[in-house]
């Protein structure tokens, strides 16, 4: 059998970043080809080649199919050859209809005028073929998240589909839906549709895929074809985070002192869906001068459980104890928090952390502005000298402290949030993604920066996605999944398989990912 | 830290001081070209004392309005409702002075109060309960414009106790003698605030020097000071020429050089720009958001308040048609000054240009006949070829 689609050599990058390097990649007719890897590996990446969404030029490598060369220059080329992504945020329009949404863009009409029979007999007859039992009048927002798949998925069908892209489809439904959704899989592989399953799940990858490619760093590291060998849970892992490491750590002295932080049986909801228990019931805790790391996959549950910490800037209904140094607070507000000592530097630095449009100086001093303000007013050379201060400890490289922040690279602008942060002079510090998006030489320097803070006795919490990372900076490595912690490793025993094993034993004994969905947080 | 900052050579540095400081100085730029081109138009009236003065009574509401604008926008919001208040706010004046004859000075107090409390009404809507300001004062704009017809019963209500009058209409009292027609006292106190500005300048200049900050260089240094006081004695010549100070510009003064101070220096002005340039990263650093978007609400309702009786002063009257589309040149004022309507960004040395700039045109196209109809596209043109420059910088 001829492939119906080909993949050669793909290779793009960003701005010196190497996002995919030589990727092959084919699918046949009438297969399910899934693609796993971890967060930033490049499946995303891939897909948008693949979709057109990075046109042709922007990248290097072939895209072939139906035998021949494609060379797509944005998503309407590939949706017009029947190549439909669904992403894992759902594009739908919550106050539309499900008809109104399927049919959104090229509505079955005659001179111009929506022919409504048309619409709902034709929607219909997709909702039977996705086993969707709805009316096609309800609104989206009605439906619940599962629901909703099935409606992009029936959206992708009428527009006569012959490859279908799915990017984590089942990280937010529940066992039966997830069951629901891969039968409906199973049954487009009978008709001949191809189809290309990203996913974090091995379970249900080894149950439906008829191959597995594994991508690392943006290469190919292995294939596997399902039907020719048996399908091994810890080939794939070690595969997915067995990686050369190509960065260093710098080395440090360990010297960890008392509990500094202890937050016991912490409990948060979400605040839209007030129903629904995102962080249940953790216990954690940070000494002075150790440097602590959270894993997790993206919606873990990770970042909301430090925002609500962090004052409870996140999650409604918030309980559980938070002791500082032994002694039992609480953190009402953010203000409060920083006051008590306590400092997260948010993942997202641009939209939570910096004001962009504010000078280096305005931004390092913004969280602790009564120290230069004596009577409330600024007094400006002590701001600046401050600000100035921290330009050279934290090697910020800028023309001077006037820079507009927006202006500097990502790796000097994280330097800036932890200038505003260690000016506030916390005793606990909580790291979100702190490397994320900065290159190699600024990140061994932010690691540096942990190194000096937990040496100066301060207690550390490095939130990341980074596997290599955490067990290059940390002396502890908690694993949390769904909102709980699920393992927990000593620094010098802890690897990546074990790690990944630890969250992939509770995606399956657990099944209701359910804090999955949070995963671009809003406070 | 002076050791490292990497000094350019000098041509180098000034062409970059001039770069970076014709953002600032533009709008003022266009300030003195507009109010040389209507004085060249209007044969020499536009500067004449008695029109200038005539020109600072007839904007002093709207500067007045503007400062609590610019704060309002800075923190990304906007009121539509300030030239109903203003209009219901000279009415509540009227009520109280001419028909229940309360005195002037509890009237005054009792009248910023309402204001505040409507400032106060509305910034609770839009604050804590993330209403869309424009539609919070979307709606109080018709609400106290109602009210303001519901109070006066559809009549002008007048006259004033004269000494509420002087609020407006008033002079500064002559101390010295009077030298033909020069107001010395004015000229004084004008020639005190010349020498005050450049005295604190050059104050500020060595105190950023003496701790080794990278200054202005010493010409252009000069050469603002100069231009400054001459500017503020040859301004304050032409008032003196004709009655002295209006008391009205002496509470503007006050004013401008009060907001001016809070926006820059103080940690409330600090936080609000934070808040307007990025509210989320805002509330994670500590600052109450919410707390600072209700104040600045509660602030402009306060200078509604004041501009509404400064109004109503000048008029001797409380009409129903008092305020009606003032919030158009407020705002029109804070945006032509280069205040951004993303939040964030604004001065209120700008906005007080702004206004300026809106008033020049508004006294020099009347004076040159040009009819109501033609001033208004004009108005309009000049505030969207403003902001497209404004954008235009913004994106180079």
């Amino acid at each position: 059998m001829t492939a119906m689609l080909e993949m050669r050599n793909v290779s793009k990058s960003f701005s010196g970043v190497q996002a995919l390097r030589d990727v092959n990649f084919s699918v046949q007719a009438g297969q399910i080809h899934a693609l796993v890897g971890e967060n930033g590996a490049g499946k995303s990446t891939l897909m948008k080649v693949l979709s057109g969404v990075y046109p042709a030029g922007s990248y290097e490598g072939t895209i072939v199919f139906d035998g021949e060369e494609r060379r797509f220059r944005d998503i309407n080329d590939s949706e017009a050859l029947g190549i439909i992504i669904i992403h894992q945020e759902l594009a739908l329009i919550p106050l539309m209809s499900i008809a109104e949404n399927i049919f959104l863009s090229h509505p079955p009409s005659k001179f111009g005028v929506i022919d409504r029979d048309e619409v709902y007999r034709r929607t219909r007859e997709l909702l039977a073929q996705v086993g969707l039992k709805e009316s096609p009048d309800t609104l989206i927002t009605d439906l619940g998240v599962g629901k909703q798949q099935l409606v992009e998925i029936a959206k992708a069908l009428s527009k006569r589909v012959r490859m279908l892209i799915l990017d984590e489809p089942t990280a937010s439904l529940n066992e039966a839906d997830s069951a629901a959704l891969l039968e409906r899989l199973m049954a487009f592989r009978e008709q001949g549709i191809g189809s290309i399953l990203i996913s974090h799940k091995l379970n249900e990858v080894a149950k439906v895929a008829d191959h597995i490619t594994v991508l690392r760093d943006g290469r190919t590291v292995d294939s596997i074809d399902c039907h020719a060998e048996p399908i091994q849970e810890d080939r794939i892992i070690r595969s997915m985070v067995n990686r050369d490491m190509a960065h260093r750590f710098p080395e440090r002295s360990v010297k960890i002192g008392e509990p500094v932080l202890d937050v016991t049986n912490w409990s948060v909801y979400h605040p839209i869906h007030p129903e629904r228990q995102v962080i249940k019931n953790v216990n954690f805790g940070v000494r002075r001068g150790e440097v602590v790391g959270i894993a997790g996959l993206m919606g873990a549950g990770r970042t909301e459980f430090a925002m609500s910490l962090f004052g409870r800037s996140w999650g409604t209904n918030i309980s559980g104890s938070i002791a500082l140094e032994g002694r039992q607070i609480t953190l009402p507000s953010v203000a409060a928090a920083i006051d008590a000592g306590l400092a997260y530097v948010t993942e997202d630095r641009k939209q939570l952390g910096l004001i962009l449009a504010d000078d280096v100086r305005k931004n390092i001093t913004l969280a602790s502005l009564d120290q230069v303000a004596p009577n409330r007013v600024i007094d400006d050379i002590a701001e600046l000298k401050v600000a100035s201060d921290y330009r050279n400890r934290m090697r910020i490289r800028c023309s001077d402290v006037y820079q507009e922040t927006g202006q500097l690279s990502g790796g000097n602008q994280q330097k800036v949030v932890l200038s505003k942060w260690l000016m506030t002079d916390p005793k606990v510090l909580i790291l979100d993604e702190p490397t994320r998006g900065i290159d190699v030489g600024a990140k061994y320097e932010i690691y540096c920066i942990i190194n000096e803070l937990a040496e100066a006795g301060r207690g550390v919490v490095v939130i990341s996605s980074e596997m290599p990372e955490l067990l290059g900076i940390c002396d502890r490595i908690c694993v949390m999944n769904e909102g709980a912690f699920v393992g927990e490793f000593r620094g010098a025993e802890a690897t990546q398989e074990k790690i990944m094993r630890a969250i992939m034993r509770n995606e399956r004994s657990n099944g209701v990912p359910e804090a999955a969905e949070m995963g671009g947080t809003q406070p | 830290m002076t050791d490292k900052t990497v000094s350019l050579p000098e041509e180098r540095r000034h062409g970059n001081f001039i770069k970076n400081n014709l953002r600032n100085y533009g709008m003022l730029m266009s300030l003195v070209a507009i109010m040389l081109f209507f004085q060249v138009m209007t044969g020499g009236t536009l500067l004449q004392p008695l029109n200038l003065t005539n020109l600072v009574l007839q904007n002093s509401y709207i500067v007045i309005m503007a400062l609590g604008m610019l704060l309002v926008i800075v923190t990304g919001h906007i009121d539509l409702s300030v030239g109903s208040v203003a209009g219901f706010v000279g009415a509540v004046a009227a009520l109280l002075m001419v028909t229940y004859k309360v005195d002037y000075t509890l009237a005054f107090i009792i009248c910023l109060a309402v204001g505040a409390a409507i400032g106060a009404a509305q910034g609770y809507w839009v604050a804590y309960f993330k209403i869309p300001s424009f539609i919070v004062t979307l709606a109080g704009m018709l609400v106290f414009k109602g009210l303001a017809l519901a109070v006066l019963q559809g009549q002008s209500l007048g006259p004033f106790p004269p000494t509420f009058q002087k609020l407006s209409s008033g002079f500064i009292p002559e101390l010295l003698p009077e030298a033909g027609t020069l107001h010395p006292t004015s000229m004084l106190i004008g020639a005190v605030l010349a020498l005050g500005l450049v005295y604190a300048g050059a104050k500020g200049r060595s105190r950023e020097q003496s701790h080794g900050i990278e200054v202005e260089p010493y010409a252009f240094f000069l050469g603002k000071s100069i231009l400054l006081a001459c500017a503020v004695l040859y301004f304050t010549y032409l008032i003196a020429s004709h009655r002295g100070l209006p008391n009205v510009l002496v509470i503007m003064t006050a004013l401008i050089a009060l907001y001016g101070f809070v926006t820059r220096r103080t940690v409330i002005g600090r936080q609000i720009y934070a808040v307007g340039g990025n509210a989320k990263a805002a509330s994670l650093s500590g600052i109450k958001t919410e707390r600072l978007t209700f104040l600045t609400f509660v602030n402009m309702g306060v200078l509604a308040a004041l501009a509404g009786l400064v109004f109503a002063a000048r008029l001797n009257t409380a009409t129903p048609k008092a305020g009606l589309g003032f919030e158009l040149d407020v705002i029109a004022a804070c945006f032509i000054g280069g205040a951004s309507a993303y939040g964030g960004v604004g001065r209120v040395g700008g906005a007080v240009v702004g206004a300026m700039i809106m008033g020049v045109m508004n006294n020099g196209m009347s004076i040159l006949g040009i009819g109501i109809d033609y001033q208004q596209v004009i108005k309009g043109l000049v505030l969207l070829g403003a902001v497209c420059i404004d954008v235009y910088n913004q994106r180079r």
